[in-house]
């Protein structure tokens, strides 16, 4: 029984589509993420299923009820706001009770309620205090255990964590993981950055333009993305795209890339199916994988790295890695490296590409070859 | 039940939208519709055309208390926003006891015009105000008579006016001043301006929407004054500081006029489009230019 | 909000001693200069209430008083005679009472109310009826007169304070409502979707998240209501007559007239009597009285 299934769903305002047949299903306990640009129609998807918009076409189910037309507060839902919502006025105890109330649960389990989660989430120290006496973690915990004293079917996240430094959303993004690992809810989590996504989901759904992209795990969406814009999308820095053309050598399908030297890049076996010689793609290679030769990092795995010269115009160490900003063919390309391996400005080095993780689009349809 | 859940709001407002609807828009019509009627003394619903208001414009009593609007309305409007402005920037100079400078200034707003004016008819009435004290003084031929006198009546009534309304301006104003940014101010110094040109070239004129909002505000105010002229002078001498609402007043309560009366309420609505509805469209305006600005 | 933001920089803390020196007393002697004007008329006419009536008839308002008595507020309060009853004011205070308070909670109440639909459960046709809502704070009296003399002479409320207080609570609707409303919609709508997430509906909501919320805007509201409804002359004027009109109409109607022997110390008495109430809900409120001003002409 899947916990949450969405089908064919689609919702207009006047006569503008946002969001277009989403199909999305999340087994019990899963954490999903909605993931995608401002404006993809995520916020609207999960404001759907919370029952806050209505729907146009198509289906909700939230273990196999048909939801549609549920107010939000019969279809068993919890959801934590990126503003966090704390009723100001209240204490964090009475925020936390004050859905039980609507529910008329019996105050002594309603205590017992708020004690069990005030414990799990440790703001037992906070009960009494109002939201405006929080900082700003704190707030996200408590908002967080408003979520689970309901013990909701499903918990939605949206964009809980955009309103807190950088140090304080690392932190609270592994206490979220941690949080959903104990108490395994089923999880709709919405985001922009695909780092969160990463690290939190078991499945990532992308959406750009109202469209579902791809749905499926994080190691799925980062190494085989349907499309460009998922594979762009998806990792930081971002994936290069160079324009190449297939080309063939001692019998081998390969990659040429356009305006350099003419060589032609061995494709591994069984990637060159399909593909003529003469066509046009998008050669897209993430910064980390390109590497020192040297180093044969896809050579130790067995598989086949290739060689190719780049001119290094810029270098930015962030500290862990250094970025180089290269050319390569006269293409502008983006390489990370070992800080201790950085070359110098101005110098022109070989690089390694680890030719098994290398996608191949078609510059049409910018769908994966 | 469902549907009586979904709907509470819209039912729970449907009394007051109808009372407010036909409120604001069946009295309205209603009162248009008798400007255009044969009503005299009791109202009447008969057609009878447009002549009550050409009848209206040609009376004296009428184009007198028009003018009188638009002097007293000019007046009042600058008075009141020049000397709010300098009490604005006088509290604005970090004085002590400011909240007590500003509690004086502002109380006039909480008096009644009825108050007010009667208080300012006894101090400039001749038979009890300056003028009878002066001549205790000892200076016999001292005269202080404007509330008597047909040419500066009209002067008394924007005098008080402005007396009940600058704390207005000045609360409004100092709020605006309070809102500029301090960096400005300081890069001007720093620019060597003194203080009157930083006020004069800078402060001020970031503030100006404030002025232009405080001037609507009290035009409509002057549009629609009438106790402050009942309470001090009656629309007297004479018709000398007669103004509009008094017309209607006059025509439909106590000369039975009703059809020419409602004609003078729709003049005093015409007035008060003339001023809301330029300030609005430019508010609305003003608005989407920065919505665009701001992406 | 404006009064958060305060200009960080004293421009009279710079240049010589001498001359901050000067500045500073030109600007307390400009401030106690007006001053004086405010306050003057409001002291002459209280010391007035002090004197005696030959004293004030033959030196006028403006002199010092020589000998005291409060002898005229009393007469003011119980026994002075207007239009042919003597029962002094207090007759007309209570004709104010009984229609400010029933007329500013009824008012402010659906205001309430109004403003919390208006600004979080918006619908179609929400901003047409919140367009003609704002269009009665504007619309002037006069188009009203005949109107409310009809709809006043059928419900049988004329000359009656009922009548007033029906008047009052529906011109104020609109006040309240714009105030309202444009006050709520500043509340975050999350806040409102996690209360319905919680179970909340339509009146646990407003109960629980905008009324908590609500103190601000419903004593500014209270404050302008009042004062407004207190002080209001015209309908009071037109609807009622005699013993049963507000406290201004009644001053207008025994100080105005110009017949008979005046008595300006009794008369003086019931003025400065008329203006307590908005007064002191003035000066203990004033923080909001000036808080409702800004949000009112600004937005």
């Amino acid at each position: 029984m899947s916990s949450l299934l969405i089908k064919d769903l689609r919702k207009s305002y006047g006569g503008v589509e946002v969001l277009k047949n989403i199909n999305l299903e999340a087994e019990s306990g899963e954490f999903v993420a909605l993931v995608g640009p401002s404006g993809c129609g995520k916020s609207t998807l999960l404001s759907m299923i919370a029952g806050l918009e209505s729907v146009t076409s198509g289906e909700i189910r939230i273990e196999d009820r048909l939801v549609n037309d549920e107010a939000p507060k019969d279809r068993d839902i919890a959801m934590v706001f990126q503003s966090y919502a704390l009723y100001p006025t209240m204490t964090v105890r009475e925020n936390m009770s004050f859905g039980m109330e609507s529910r008329r649960i019996p105050k002594a389990e309603q205590a017992e309620t708020i004690a069990r989660v005030a414990a799990l989430l440790q703001i037992e120290p906070l009960l009494n205090r109002k939201p405006s006496q929080l900082s700003g973690g704190q707030r996200q915990r408590v908002a967080m255990g408003r979520a689970l004293v309901r013990d909701p079917k499903l918990i939605l996240f949206d964009e809980p964590l955009s309103n807190l430094d950088a140090k304080l959303r690392i932190e609270m993004r592994t206490e979220i993981k941690k949080l959903h690992q104990s108490v395994g809810k089923t999880t709709v989590y919405v985001t922009h950055d695909q780092i969160e996504a990463m690290t939190l989901a078991s499945r990532i759904a992308v959406m750009y333009k109202g469209v579902l992209q791809q749905y499926d795990t994080p190691k799925t969406i980062y190494e085989q993305p349907v499309n460009k814009f998922v594979a762009g999308f998806m990792g930081s820095p971002n994936m290069n795209f160079l324009s190449a053309t297939i080309g063939e050598s001692d019998g081998a399908r390969g990659v040429v890339l356009d305006g350099g030297d003419g060589a032609v890049l061995p494709l591994p076996e069984g990637r060159a199916g399909g593909l003529r010689p003469g066509q046009k793609v998008i050669f897209g290679v993430r910064p980390e994988h390109f590497s020192a030769p040297q180093e044969q990092r896809a050579e130790r795995r067995g598989e086949r790295s290739v060689i190719v010269s780049a001119m290094v115009d810029l270098i930015e160490p962030t500290g862990s890695e250094t970025i180089l900003m290269t050319r390569i063919a006269g293409q502008t390309a983006v390489v990370s490296c070992e800080p201790d391996d950085a070359p110098a400005e101005g110098a022109v080095i070989g690089l390694a590409v680890d030719m098994n993780k290398v996608c191949l689009f078609d510059p049409a349809t910018e769908l994966r070859l | 039940m469902r549907w009586l859940t979904d709907h509470t709001p819209q039912l729970v407002l449907i009394p007051t939208i109808a009372v407010t609807i036909a409120y604001v828009i069946l009295f309205s019509v209603w009162t248009l519709w008798m400007s255009v009627s044969n009503s005299t003394l009791l109202p009447d619903t008969t057609y009878a055309g447009f002549g009550e208001y050409v009848r209206l414009w040609t009376s004296r009593r009428w184009t007198v208390a028009y003018q009188n609007l638009f002097l007293f309305g000019s007046l009042y409007v600058i008075g009141s926003l020049v000397v709010g402005t300098l009490l604005a920037i006088l509290i604005d100079q970090r004085v002590k006891f400011e909240s007590v400078w500003r509690t004086i200034f502002l109380y006039p707003l909480a008096i009644s015009f009825i108050v007010t004016g009667t208080v300012w008819r006894w101090i400039f009435h001749p038979q009890t105000g300056v003028e009878l004290a002066l001549h205790d003084l000892g200076w016999i031929s001292a005269r202080f008579d404007w509330i008597t006198d047909r040419d500066f009546a009209l002067y008394v009534v924007v005098f008080t006016g402005i007396w009940h309304a600058s704390g207005f301006a000045m609360a409004l104003i100092l709020a605006g001043l309070r809102s500029v940014d301090g960096d400005l101010v300081k890069a001007a110094q720093i620019d060597g301006a003194s203080m009157p040109r930083t006020y004069r070239r800078v402060i001020l004129p970031t503030i100006w929407p404030i002025f232009l909002a405080v001037a609507v505000v009290l035009l409509q105010f002057a549009i629609k004054t009438y106790d402050l002229v009942v309470a001090l002078t009656q629309g007297g001498p004479g018709v000398a500081t007669t103004v509009p609402a008094i017309v209607v007043y006059d025509l439909m309560f106590q000369r039975g006029q009703i059809a020419q009366g409602a004609a003078a309420a729709v003049m005093i609505l015409v007035a008060l489009a003339l001023v809301l509805i330029p300030y609005a469209l430019y508010t609305g305006w003003r608005a989407r230019q920065q919505g665009d600005h701001h992406g | 909000m404006a009064e958060a933001a305060h200009i960080e920089f004293n421009p009279l803390a710079t240049g010589s001693r001498r001359r901050q020196l000067t500045s500073k007393t030109i600007i307390y002697l400009c401030l106690t200069g007006f001053a004086l004007m405010y306050l003057l008329p409001v002291v002459i006419i209280f010391l007035n209430t002090l004197r005696p009536l030959d004293a004030i008839v033959r030196e006028g308002f403006i002199a010092w008083p020589e000998s005291v008595t409060f002898s005229h507020w009393a007469e003011a309060w119980g026994s002075f005679c207007i239009g042919g009853t003597c029962e002094g004011v207090s007759r007309f205070y209570q004709n104010s009472l009984m229609m400010a308070v029933p007329a500013t909670i009824l008012s402010t109440a659906i205001g309430l109310v109004n403003g919390y639909i208006l600004s979080k459960w918006r619908f179609k046709g929400a901003n047409f009826i919140f367009g003609v809502v704002t269009l009665g704070v504007f619309l002037p009296a006069q188009m009203t007169l005949l109107p409310w003399a009809f709809v006043l002479g059928n419900l049988g409320l004329s000359n009656t304070i009922s009548g007033l207080v029906l008047i009052h609570t529906i011109q104020g609707l609109s006040f309240t409502t714009l105030f309202c409303r444009n006050y709520f919609i500043n509340i975050p709508d999350d806040l409102i979707k996690a209360a319905r997430i919680d179970g909340a509906g339509f009146w646990r909501i407003f109960r629980r998240i905008i009324l908590p919320l609500s103190p601000p805007i419903l004593i500014v509201t209270v404050i302008w209501q009042f004062t407004g409804i207190w002080n209001e002359f015209l309908f009071g004027t037109v609807f009622t007559s005699g013993a049963n009109q507000p406290i201004t109409s009644a001053i207008v109607a025994f100080s105005g007239s110009g017949t008979g022997e005046r008595h300006y110390n009794v008369e003086a008495a019931a003025v400065l009597m008329s203006a307590i109430p908005p007064l002191i809900i003035y000066l203990v409120g004033g923080k909001y009285f000036v808080r409702g001003l800004t949000q009112g002409a600004v937005k």
